[in-house]
């Protein structure tokens, strides 16, 4: 079994090396106009050699490692009664609730940092159950999901500087405004077949990006819009003087002044729009819209044949989802008080289809369980910067051959046949 | 009789436009190819283009390091070692990340692709730096169209070796495809995968013979693109992928004229754009006429319209 091994281990091996001999192995020097080529030092060279000699030797016993892998007492599976318990709808009650209690708890339990961290999960959470609808629940691929977010963003921003709007205002337009801008790019493109679809939400994202980065006598460009307001609670702001016929929060609490307000604030804020967002889907869910949307995933064909009409819900999927997008792109502006394009790159649609996917597509707790993994690791792996991206690539690869169905699966209720 | 100036503008736009456009057209057909066959968007494509322009700059750089300087010998070995290093670039994706996905839900193996794509563009980015790097390039001169002492649309060396690479890969690879065996179970596999498995034909090594050709000509792209542009950075193959697979959905996805016919449409349009209007638009232009094709023609200009069965 090994000699029959042997010729695709050494073929391996030698394909590793020629992958990276070249490409990692040395270096391209610039010197003024002349390039040269510099050796990339031995450590480079030893990596590149134990991953040939790994992967000679994974190939070479492959077949004992599979015969291993099978005979390994599996992972102990979670007792069927425990299984039953977590269907009963008291449970998932008390659960919801726990983590709601602890939501609102954190901020007084953690630090600053916890906090401000734990809102920029919030941010994500919200773009991530917003994606959830197109992605996961009518099974329309957009990778131009940042392309809404900036539209939010932008939105408020823009009309905050030229209308001098609040940031109340500014989330309701903020969000409506995304909403016509899903509207008016799905009109036309959700009669595409899924791959088109990709592709062309994919185009409208980077549309959006350089249109921001051009229209500099309306964004101001690459230098991007800053001194964007801060959301105010009732017309209290949250700053150490209020500015001119405003007053601030602590001087109408009566207490004294702390920027740490400000950061608990804002999460109470993000958290108040996620369970709102939580709370509107769950709805739509149960509603005939929110029924049409999961059987076009299903099985398009039979769907008109039952005389749903599937651009007009694959639309309503789309413009919901981009709403919650501009809402999110919103308390983000409000939240930096400094926005640029650079915040709108597709590596950000990228992050935010993988926190759909990696929780399980259409599963919400999936969705929020993925967030916080994806936004606390990066934080948790500051010194591994450089491999970052890297890392996170691998990661969405090995995700999809390892657990496509996502971390947490939604389970949706069906019956079965019983034998 | 002297022709108008604007003429001339109008030809050198023409000209520059076709030489990138031939380049799309190359990366395009890997797409296109793919797609006709297992019917997934290799994301992934774009930094394969990118790999190919690093691997011909590291080459060139190592010839002319060993003292090297016949310019016909260098360009020859950074085509050859380009080639080789991005097909096993393009095998190795495709074993790894697309097929133990095949067969499932179309969108997994799409999502795995981004995984690809970012995870290729990072390690270049690590091995090699994020600045730009710029080569001078080997070949200058050109001939020029019109009158000498006035304004006059001009020819350049580089881009007529950009033409004749092009096109005589696409007679090869037409001749590949069309008289070959194994082309012509690349046509049945594009037809009907499972039928061809049935006949005995290894159909996982015509997928992965799709991908090691398209990784090929990206590859030839990305020599070509880079000694026209002479500077690359790690992040070219995003766009330059973006641009290829609009070429290919212009012509038709899975039909390789087609997606010649679309990367030279769209070249000439965006120099065009990029001529009379303003260079920061013509991404916009580009994606705009993407959508409007899709809107009026989904199959695209020579695809074949396809038929949704139960």
């Amino acid at each position: 079994m090994i000699r029959a091994n042997l010729k695709p281990a050494v073929i391996s091996a030698v394909v590793v090396v020629v992958l990276s001999g070249l490409l990692m192995g040395v270096r391209l020097d610039q010197d003024g106009t002349n390039l040269s080529l510099v050796g990339a030092g031995p450590d480079v060279y030893w990596k590149i050699a134990i991953a040939a000699t790994f992967i000679f030797f994974y190939n070479l016993f492959r077949d004992h490692l599979a015969r291993l892998w099978q005979s390994m007492p599996g992972m102990p599976k979670t007792p069927t009664q425990l299984v039953e318990a977590s269907k009963k709808p008291v449970l998932r009650q008390l659960f919801w609730c726990f983590l709601i209690a602890l939501a609102i708890l954190w901020p007084f339990i953690s630090n600053r940092g916890g906090t401000d961290l734990a809102t920029l999960v919030l941010i994500y959470v919200m773009l991530g159950l917003g994606l959830n609808i197109v992605v996961g629940l009518a099974g329309l691929l957009d990778l131009g999901y940042v392309g809404f977010y900036a539209v939010g963003a932008y939105g408020y921003a823009l009309l905050a500087m030229y209308f001098d709007i609040g940031f109340w205002t500014g989330l309701i337009s903020a969000g409506l405004l995304a909403a016509l801008f899903g509207f008016l790019l799905g009109f036309p493109v959700l009669r595409l077949r899924g791959d088109y679809l990709a592709i062309v939400t994919l185009g409208f994202g980077e549309i959006i990006r350089i249109l921001l980065n051009n229209m500099t006598w309306l964004t101001n460009g690459p230098n991007g819009i800053g001194g964007i307001p801060k959301p105010t609670l009732f017309g209290l702001e949250f700053s150490r003087k209020a500015s001119e016929g405003m007053q601030s929060f602590h001087d109408f609490v009566g207490i004294d002044y702390s920027s740490e307000h400000r950061v608990m604030f804002l999460y109470l804020l993000a958290l108040l729009l996620v369970l709102i967002t939580l709370f509107v889907i769950n709805r739509l869910l149960r509603m005939p819209i929110g029924r049409a949307w999961e059987a076009l995933r299903e099985d398009e064909i039979a769907c008109r044949a039952l005389g749903i009409n599937p651009t007009a819900v694959k639309l309503s999927a789309f413009t919901i989802g981009a709403s919650f997008a501009g809402f999110a792109g919103c308390f983000f502006a409000a939240r930096q008080g400094f926005i640029s394009p650079e915040s709108f790159t597709f590596i950000e649609s990228a992050i935010i289809l993988a926190i759909v996917v990696l929780g399980g597509m259409g599963s919400q707790i999936g969705v929020i369980l993925a967030a916080i993994i994806m936004t606390i690791l990066p934080e948790m792996a500051r010194e591994f910067n450089e491999y970052r991206m890297l890392l996170f690539g691998l990661m969405m690869v090995l995700m999809m051959i390892w657990r496509p169905q996502g971390l947490l699966p939604m389970n949706r209720p069906h019956l079965e046949l019983r034998t | 009789m002297a022709m108008p100036e604007s003429l001339y503008y109008f030809i050198q736009q023409l000209l520059n436009g076709l030489t990138v456009g031939s380049t799309y057209a190359l990366i395009a057909i890997g797409y296109t190819m793919v797609y006709g066959i297992i019917g997934m968007i290799n994301f992934a494509h774009g930094e394969i283009y990118m790999i190919g322009s690093y691997i011909a700059f590291i080459v060139i750089a190592a010839l002319a390091m060993f003292g090297i300087e016949s310019v016909p010998l260098l360009i020859f070995a950074a085509f050859v070692i380009s080639m080789v290093v991005t097909s096993a670039y393009g095998y190795s994706i495709e074993r790894v990340a697309y097929r133990p996905l095949r067969g499932g839900n179309r969108l997994i193996p799409l999502i795995s692709a981004i995984g690809m794509s970012i995870f290729l563009q990072n390690l270049v980015r690590i091995a090699q730096g994020s600045r730009d790097i710029a080569m001078p390039s080997l070949i200058t001169g050109g001939i020029d169209i019109g009158p000498q002492d006035a304004f006059h649309a001009s020819l350049s060396y580089m881009q007529m070796i950009i033409f004749a690479v092009t096109l005589v890969s696409m007679v090869l690879l037409t001749l590949f495809i069309s008289r070959s065996r194994m082309g012509r179970a690349c046509r049945a596999c594009a037809e009907d995968l499972k039928m061809t498995n049935l006949l005995g034909i290894n159909t996982n090594g015509i997928i992965a013979l799709t991908f090691v050709i398209g990784a090929a000509l990206a590859a030839i792209a990305g020599v070509l693109l880079g000694m026209y542009y002479g500077v690359i950075n790690p992040y070219i193959g995003f766009m330059a992928g973006l641009k290829a697979f609009t070429a290919a959905v212009l012509g038709g996805i899975g039909s390789i004229p087609g997606a010649v016919l679309g990367g030279l449409l769209l070249g000439v349009t965006e120099a065009i754009t990029a001529g009379y209007f303003s260079t920061e638009y013509k991404d916009v232009v580009a994606f705009g006429l993407l959508i409007l094709i899709l809107l009026f023609r989904p199959s695209g200009i020579l695809g074949r319209p396809e038929v949704e069965k139960v």
